[in-house]
């Protein structure tokens, strides 16, 4: 199959290649870009685990075309963290045991990730529906609530702390 | 500013994972995530039929596609002898078929080719002729006489594959005779899927020139894995390395062998190069190992008082294509025969009937210790069948039947010796959490307006820690578990264990034992798992019997360095060996505490100033042979509300007390009750894989086969109680299957529950909304 050219930025850098027009975009970023954080545990839209962001959007990265993330921007979990300084969602995961094998955890993550952009202080049926569409075979998604709310928290430090010195 | 020293962390503190950063970013190394240079990838050509004669296959089209290298064939395997497997339970399963097919999406031939797309162009390409045969559904009907034959290659002219039978059946009859009371129910337990998030793969590299062969693989059971690889392709076991990097998820459906990882071995020798081949969802959904598959008619005999006095057990086991059950090799059912749960019974009978049928073989465990779950679905239904049937409250007879404390260790109709158990105590804790008294009362409002609310407990016996090796084997390797420490000058060190970790936590609880043991703190500890040429031998992860096993091999290597370390302690401190004491974390004077030394400068002394005659070092390996199973325990509580109008079951509350002996890290082990609880809930309300008549799987996709999602989800309430096993060295029992196994009955118990006043006595699972609709309508339909 002919290929095409494609270049994207992931996590502030660019990425190029040439890939048949078929390519999955997971694909791309797992084994082009070679960010193996992202994962794959459907291809079929249904379990999160390849979530990732394009232009600030939560997306499924198995459901969408390398092709058609031409010229945009991407994050994945490899670009969460400052060098080893944990982002603080990455932290509400460690210090709440939101996780157990890991697999879902990138996908879980970004997902949190847009949440929390656009609702800082979700309550916790906001949570569960943010994430309703990540599935997690071994958490049973408690302490993920809990991991999300802690990070929630965290966030709004700074924002909290000048609103009590305006007190 | 004073550096404040690491802390221990050992036995009941909650370090946080050392496995964690790696995962959170994204640094973990899964299956897929393994590249190699000159690597090829693996598709495989599955059979859209149940059951159909292969008549022609034709590579063909497949080699002249672009990219594409080999296509390998049941012929081929044939060739070589490898067209069969064994199974671990001493039966066969086709690799690649010669003949015939035997079940739905069985793997036909594979296609290996340049890149995972082009691999797929291959399978589009390889043409295969069917002619279809009459699929074998319905395991009842395959017991029939005129039932097409499953298996003609067993030499046999029926689809039975073996019976099996526990207890005493004349002692069983008697008790039922002069019983006051019989209850019978039949229960069905569906197949269902372990669904692991990360399904499986493998990549295998064949190095010809070292004669090594390497294979990263999803596996639970890595040392397994490499004796029977070699003894079955004849490569020389120390030329045979398996690795099992991080794994998402095993709950069972990582312990078999599959199809795909031999012929993917067989790939990387033909081509001389690595070959990588992960199955997509659908094909781990349609054709891998499967889980239960048990239709069940339990009876229970019992006095009008409400003493429970005897049980009976016929189940039929679909075990589909093949017997591919991971069972210790003596125990064809598991340890179905534990199915007498918590209760002093006088005696009982347990049969089991295997049968072939046109299905995917099986049945592996769903995160559960051999049809444990089977079982504890059993007692815990009839129980409260029983409870109905005599106008009682199911707590109340469970209190009246509950083997007495005093009475371990206890033993059971069937023949366990159970370690230790307070049962009572328990259910006292479950019942105050949730605040019991008040939520009967709370019943009885509402059913009088015609609400629909349940209350189900489930107070279950589980049975781990497989096992002590004169009844348990696997192939005949012996169920032992095995550790390996090292201790460094400068008193950090270094652990291998046997076993594997798949999201358990191995790296940290394994550290807080030797930690604990030996007075190290666990930021020192690194552990190390996975890899046959690193790791000692053990038998891998499966029916929480890590922490019984190689848990109690890694204190027992502890033990052992604490012992060669008092004698250099003694040399250090110039006093006799039995002078010193272990206490707080160092050897010290007895009597004169600050005359003491820890573990990190025995450690250095070690190395560098060991008495004269002692080998040096601070080292050692332990091989544990449990002298008996564990039994974990815990009472469950459930509160469900049911919508009439659309049969939804909304769990409410769910309070879980659960029982594992000495608690490592409680934080892990919350954690691990949270999951099983949530697979508890999946198979009690959304999973089953069915099939057509035609042999067709109705639940192959995630659109189909439901798992539970954050909103069905409820925020389980969690306790334990401490009952430590006797002779366990730190009185651990092992927890991550205990949720999966209780959590089912108290769930189907609180929907009967919430239907009995209806005249419903029981219900299987799943209990879809469709089901329970339905069960409300037909009894308002009888009773208007
Ligand atoms: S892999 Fe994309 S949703 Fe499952
Ligand atoms: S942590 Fe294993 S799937 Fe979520």
């Amino acid at each position: 199959m002919s290929k095409v050219p494609v270049s994207m930025t992931i996590n502030g850098e660019t990425y190029s290649g040439d890939v048949e027009p078929r390519m999955l975009l997971v694909h791309f970023i797992r084994e082009v870009a070679g960010l193996t954080g992202t994962h794959i545990g459907c291809d079929t839209t249904s379990c999160g685990a390849c979530t990732i962001q394009l232009d600030g959007m939560p997306i499924k990265s198995c459901t969408m075309f390398a092709v058609q993330a031409n010229g945009h921007s991407l994050k994945t979990v490899e670009g969460l963290a400052t060098g080893a300084e944990m982002h603080p969602i990455q932290e509400g995961f460690m210090v709440n045991h939101g996780l157990q094998c890991g697999y879902c955890t990138p996908g879980m993550m970004m997902t949190s990730l847009a949440l929390l952009a656009e609702n800082p202080n979700p309550s916790e049926l906001e949570i569960r529906t943010a994430i309703s569409g990540n599935l997690c075979r071994c958490t049973g998604y408690v302490n993920i609530v809990r991991s999300i709310q802690y990070a929630a928290d965290k966030m709004r430090e700074p924002e909290l702390a000048a609103a009590g010195q305006g007190d | 500013m004073a550096i404040e020293s690491p802390k221990i962390m050992g036995y009941g503190t909650s370090p946080k994972r050392k496995e964690d950063p790696r995962f959170l970013h994204g640094k973990g190394t899964y299956v897929d995530d393994i590249k190699l240079p000159g690597m090829l990838h693996m598709d495989i050509v599955r059979s859209p039929y149940a059951h159909a004669k292969i008549t022609n296959i034709n590579i063909e089209p497949a080699l002249e596609t672009p990219g594409v290298l080999a296509v390998i064939t049941g012929k081929d395997l044939d060739a070589a002898g490898l067209a069969w497997m064994p199974t671990l339970m001493s039966d066969t399963q086709m690799v690649l078929p010669v003949e015939k097919v035997v079940y739905q999406s069985q793997e036909v031939a594979a296609v290996i080719a340049t890149d995972r797309y082009t691999a797929a162009d291959g399978v589009m390409a390889v043409e295969v002729d069917y002619e279809p045969l009459p699929a074998v559904v319905d395991p009842f009907k395959a017991l029939e006489k005129d039932s097409p034959l499953v298996r003609p290659d067993k030499g046999k002219d029926t689809n039975h594959i073996w019976h099996w039978e526990a207890g005493d059946k004349d002692a069983t009859d008697k008790v039922f005779a002069d019983a006051d009371i019989v209850v019978e129910e039949d229960l069905y337990i569906p197949r269902i899927h372990v669904a692991s998030i990360e399904t499986c793969g493998c990549v295998a590299s064949y190095d010809a020139v070292n004669g090594k062969l390497t294979i990263w693989m999803t596996t639970q059971a890595p040392h397994a894995i490499r004796t029977v690889f070699s003894l079955v392709s004849g490569i020389p076991e120390h030329k045979i390395r398996v690795i099992s990097p991080d794994i998402g998820g095993g709950f069972g459906g990582k312990v078999p062998v599959y199809p795909g990882y031999v012929i993917a071995v067989v790939a990387s020798l033909k081509t001389g190069r690595p070959v990588k081949w992960i199955e997509d969802r659908s094909e781990n959904l349609q054709a891998d190992s499967f889980a239960r598959d048990y239709h069940i008619t339990a009876q229970l005999a019992a006095d009008k008082d409400g003493r429970i006095r005897g049980m009976k057990v016929k189940t039929l086991a679909d075990h589909g294509a093949a017997d591919a059950a991971a069972n210790p090799s003596k125990f064809p059912a598991g340890l179905f025969s534990i199915c007498t749960g918590s209760y002093d019974l006088e005696a009982a009978h347990v049969e089991v009937d295997a049968v072939y049928t046109t299905k995917p073989p099986g049945g592996v465990a769903y995160r559960c210790s051999f049809r444990v779950t089977e079982a504890v679905h059993t007692i815990e239904r009839m129980v409260d069948r029983l409870a109905v049937e005599l106008d009682r409250d199911p707590a109340d007879l469970r209190y009246q039947n509950f083997i007495p404390k005093e009475n371990f260790p206890y033993k059971s109709p069937t023949g366990w010796e159970y370690d230790s158990g307070d049962y009572k105590q328990a259910l006292d804790v479950a019942l105050e959490r949730i605040g019991y008294e008040d939520l009967r009362k709370e019943q009885a409002e509402k059913r009088a307006r015609g609400e629909l609310m349940g209350i189900g407990i489930s107070t279950f016996t589980e049975i781990v820690g497989a096992g002590p090796s004169n009844t348990f084997d696997i192939l005949g390797i012996k169920m032992f578990d095995s550790a390996e420490i090292r201790i460094h000058p400068t008193g950090s060190a270094i652990v291998r264990i046997g076993v594997q970790t798949q999201g358990q936590g191995h790296e940290t609880t394994f550290a807080q034992i030797v930690a604990e043991e030996l007075g190290l703190p666990v930021d020192n500890i690194t552990v190390e798992h996975g890899d046959t040429d690193t790791a000692p031998y053990g038998l891998g992860t499966y029916a929480s019997r890590s922490t019984p096993t190689a848990g109690a091999a890694t204190a027992v290597a502890a033990r052992k360095i604490r012992e060669k370390a008092k004698h250099i302690a003694a040399h250090l401190l110039e006093c006799n060996p039995d002078d010193l004491e272990w206490k707080d974390y160092k050897f010290s004077v007895k009597g004169v505490p600050d005359r003491s030394k820890t573990m990190q400068e025995i450690a250095f002394a070690a190395y560098t100033n060991h008495p004269q005659g002692m080998e040096a070092g601070l080292e050692a390996v332990n091989y544990y042979d449990p002298p008996n199973l564990t039994f974990p325990f815990g009472a469950y509580v459930c509160v469900v509300d049911i919508d009439p109008g659309t049969g939804v079951v909304k769990i409410r509350r769910f309070v879980a007390i659960d029982d594992c002996g000495t608690v490592i890290n409680p934080m892990i082990v919350e954690g691990q009750i949270h999951g099983g609880l949530t697979m508890g809930m999946a198979p009690s309300l959304f999973e089953e894989i069915p099939y057509d008549e035609n042999g067709n799987n109705m639940a192959g996709t995630f659109m189909d086969y439901l798992l539970p999602t954050s909103l069905e989800t409820p925020n389980w309430e969690t306790g334990n109680t401490v009952t430590p096993s006797p002779h366990h060295p730190f009185g651990a029992k092992g927890v991550g299957e205990s949720p999966t196994v209780g959590a089912p009955p108290a769930i189907v118990n609180a929907v009967v529950d919430a239907l009995s006043h209806l005249g419903v006595k029981h219900v299987d699972i799943p209990m879809t909304p469709w089901k329970i609709h339905k069960l409300i309508t037909d009894a308002q339909a009888t009773t208007a």
